[in-house]
């Protein structure tokens, strides 16, 4: 028996008679060629620096169209939105030091969402790496954990090389943020040599993960689980968006009969308008999806994670089922929850090769007691207050917008409320920070997929929280007359802050109380038409005008500062120990509290 | 004499040898992982093979079975990674080195080099109140050596930490051993305590 003893074979030498792809060209240029040609770039991101300029000199004349950003943060925000909007990776260039470094947070927000990003930092020349030098950082050391993979090139030879494994690293398997450290001598240095760019054949195999199913065996396990289930549920999350098998999710739910929930970045997988919907599961799901998961005997997880949002309590978590699992990344099987029948490979293959297996069967009594649970526990909310309800201004986006509009959202209550309120029928609809909770993710995001998708209505569903955090790329905006729609769901508070300090810290609202500025004003400062809408009575009517306008426009609205989102599953507690929520509408904070039983230390 | 290691219960030691990628970043990419993820590690080795483009990487490391299957998976996962291989159910070899300088006076020295002999280790060097002595071997070997030489007073040590080959020759397979149940996580509303299903 042998073990490990796989070679790699020698790298094949180019023909040297073609005319010169590499030879006495710099870096810069053989970066800037590369990304255009090949890897058909079409938008980059960034911000210039020093240790970069030789890059930016190449850009001068580019073909490709270049967003100048005013924060790096913000260029990795869009490359991620524009990736999630499009499939495609998005790339951001920025330079060395603190720009990289502000890269960490888009780069590692990416990486939890499984998101290819191509990030070119700028380095000091390699002669000083690791002398301290002007705007030098241990990048590659910074970014290693919220990478998938990164490089730091010493050598202009191997760049050719570097640059197409990046792109093959950051769109294989599983996908994520791929980050090149390019030194500015390498950048700046010409190339002596006409060189192999052929990926090494350890990376050239990751392509295989994307055209493989899963096997035979675990799909025909798979298919006799699910014909003989009475209850299954299908339980799908981002990878099922990812790998494109929207359509396949669709007819393995019709052909089997199969409710479906989606978790917050499955969104769009399904069609929401389908009556098998369940909408979205877990902490804020529906409280129908979360029964369901909890009673069914059969759930299939596509490309999704048993994030603890979506588990809760890991030891209650779908007592009955037996767990199908079709994930691409083995890492991911078995990872928190056990599973019973894993299928490890790519979602749409593996769907392609289950489907001619499934049988249809009645199900009534489950959808019978679906439908009960949906009609006596929808997503709802009162009007029983003076201000608008944010639930409300969604609802009415979601009927102007004919629910076919691109979403982009902060983190937190307003990024809930657009989960469970915009009707999502369409994968890449719905861009969120859902592993990491980026907040100030929506704004830039928005910008990302506006480019990406010119045509498309981008709405972005902030919180006054979350805008503010990234809002100087109004300036972005504007210069560009990006037509992104922005809509502030303004209480003046921190809102999931605030509902926790409800409910679990006694109203003790410890810094998350916000005195904001006039965002229609200063809106119109930046150049970008600017609304504010205090009346609900008005908000159709500030709806239809933000749709109307031609260009970019900011609309802050008022809402009620006190609405929680619901349904909850306090933390730590089982996905059936939800709270409606209905109690607390009515009756106010203090019986919100009560309804939980808990108090803020048995909380983890 | 034999020494017995003892695991916390339901921790096993575990052997995991991996393939890499002979480039800059890697050892501290695994190590990195191996932190983030909170996996224990009592070594990690790594070294050249006999292709000058792989290194190899042992790992050992204290793990239940969950956590073992997620230390082999999340290696596999990182790029430069080639292969992995655990070496649970399969005949292999270890072997750990170790320098121990243990101080001995002259009339005690050729009691000392018996005990060395005895467990086919070397003198390597001689000082006058001293010996440093060199042996290979398995970890537990290596441990009940140490522990004889624990009275004699030891003056320095040093261990490269556990290297594994899988044996050229396997035993026949046995019938492949039956799912334990008993190992995995149960999930039930048993555990929680006067909580209704969902209503219907």
């Amino acid at each position: 028996m042998t073990m490990m003893n796989e070679t790699i074979p020698a790298v094949k030498k180019q023909s040297t008679t073609d005319k010169p792809k590499y030879k006495g060209k710099t870096g810069a240029r053989i970066l800037h060629e590369m990304l255009i040609g090949p890897h058909k770039v079409e938008v980059m991101f960034g911000y210039p620096g020093g240790a970069i300029l030789p890059v930016f000199d190449e850009l001068y004349r580019t073909p490709a169209k270049f967003i100048l950003n005013r924060h790096e943060q913000a260029s990795g925000h869009c490359a991620d939105g524009y990736a999630r909007a499009t499939g495609k990776p998005g790339v951001a260039l920025v330079t060395s030091g603190p720009a990289a470094t502000n890269m960490v947070t888009p780069l590692a927000t990416a990486m939890m969402d499984s998101i290819p990003i191509i990030c070119i930092s700028g380095q000091v020349a390699t002669k000083v790496i690791g002398n301290d030098a002007f705007q030098e950082a241990d990048v590659t050391g910074i970014t290693r954990p919220c990478t998938k993979w990164n490089y730091l090139v010493k050598d202009i030879r191997e760049l050719p090389r570097v640059i197409n494994e990046a792109f093959i690293v950051a769109t294989s398997g599983r996908p994520g943020p791929v980050l090149i450290d390019l030194p500015k001598d390498i950048s700046a240095g010409v190339c002596p040599e006409e060189v192999d760019d052929t990926p090494r054949p350890h990376i050239a195999k990751r392509l295989n993960a994307s055209l493989t199913g899963g096997s035979n065996k675990q799909i025909h396990e798979a298919a006799e689980l699910i014909n003989r289930s009475q209850k299954p549920v299908l339980y799908v999350g981002g990878g099922a968006i990812i790998s494109g098998a929207w359509k396949e999710v669709r007819e393995l739910s019709e052909k089997g009969n199969i409710p479906c929930t989606t978790t917050l970045l499955g969104m769009g997988a399904f069609d929401e308008l389908n009556p098998r919907t369940l909408h979205m599961l877990g902490m804020h799901g529906s409280a129908y999806a979360n029964y369901a998961v909890q009673e069914c005997d059969c759930l299939i997880a596509i490309g999704a994670r048993f994030d603890d949002r979506v588990t809760g309590n890991l030891a209650t978590f779908a007592p009955h089922a037996k767990i199908i699992h079709i994930d691409i990344d083995p890492s991911s099987i078995s990872k928190t929850v056990d599973v019973d029948v894993p299928v490890v490979g790519d979602a749409k293959l593996s769907l392609q090769a289950l489907l001619p297996l499934i049988e249809t069967r009645e199900r009534k009594g489950w959808f019978e007691q679906i439908r009960v649970w949906k009609e006596k526990y929808p997503f709802k909310y009162f009007d029983d207050s003076a201000h608008a309800k944010p639930q409300y201004v969604i609802e009415e986006i979601n009927r102007q917008t004919k629910s076919e509009a691109i979403i982009t959202t902060g983190v937190g209550q307003h990024q809930m409320w657009a989960a469970q309120f915009y009707r999502w029928r369409y994968p890449r609809q719905f861009l969120t920070s859902g592993g990491l909770g980026t907040m100030g993710f929506g704004l830039p995001a928005a910008v990302g997929a506006a480019l990406g998708m010119p045509g498309k209505t981008v709405i972005d569903i902030d919180g006054d929280g979350s805008y503010l955090m990234t809002c100087y790329e109004l300036a972005t905006i504007a210069e560009y007359n990006i037509p992104v729609k922005v809509v502030i769901l303004n209480n003046d508070f921190q809102g999931m802050i605030k509902q926790w300090q409800d409910l679990f810290y006694e109203q003790r609202y410890s810094q998350s109380k916000m005195k904001n500025p006039n965002f229609a004003a200063m809106a119109e400062a930046f150049g970008v038409k600017g609304i504010r809408c205090d009346d609900k009575k008005m908000v159709p009517k500030v709806v239809d005008q933000m749709l109307s306008h031609d260009g970019p426009v900011v609309v802050d609205f008022f809402v009620e500062p006190n609405e929680h989102v619901y349904p909850m599953v306090p933390a730590g507690k089982g996905l059936h120990e939800l709270t409606l929520g209905v109690v607390a509408n009515a009756g106010g904070v203090a019986a919100g509290r009560e309804c939980f039983g808990l108090d803020a230390g048995s909380l983890a | 004499m034999s020494i017995l290691i003892i695991f916390p219960e339901g921790l096993m030691r575990s052997v995991i040898s991996a393939l890499v990628v002979n480039e800059p970043g890697v050892l501290a990419n695994v190590a990195g992982m191996f932190a983030a993820r909170g996996f224990n590690i009592d070594s990690l080795v790594v070294g050249r093979t006999e292709n000058p483009e792989l290194s190899r990487l042992t790992v050992v490391c204290d793990a239940d079975e969950n956590t073992l299957e997620q230390v082999r998976k999340q290696l596999a996962k990182l790029v430069p990674v080639v292969k992995v291989r655990d070496f649970k159910d399969t005949a292999y070899v270890e072997r750990d080195l170790a320098l121990i300088t243990v101080s001995v006076s002259p009339e005690k020295r050729s009691e000392v080099i018996e005990i060395v002999n005895l467990y086919r280790a070397k003198v390597i060097d001689v000082a006058r109140e001293s010996l440093m002595i060199e042996i290979t071997g398995t970890e537990q070997k290596l441990e009940s050596l140490l522990e004889l030489l624990k009275p004699y007073g030891i003056k320095e040590m040093a261990r490269t930490g556990v290297i594994a080959m899988a044996r050229g020759m396997q035993p026949a397979k046995e019938e492949p051993a039956k799912p334990e149940t008993s190992k995995k996580r149960v999930r039930s509303l048993s555990g929680a305590a006067g909580v209704a299903l969902p209503p219907s």
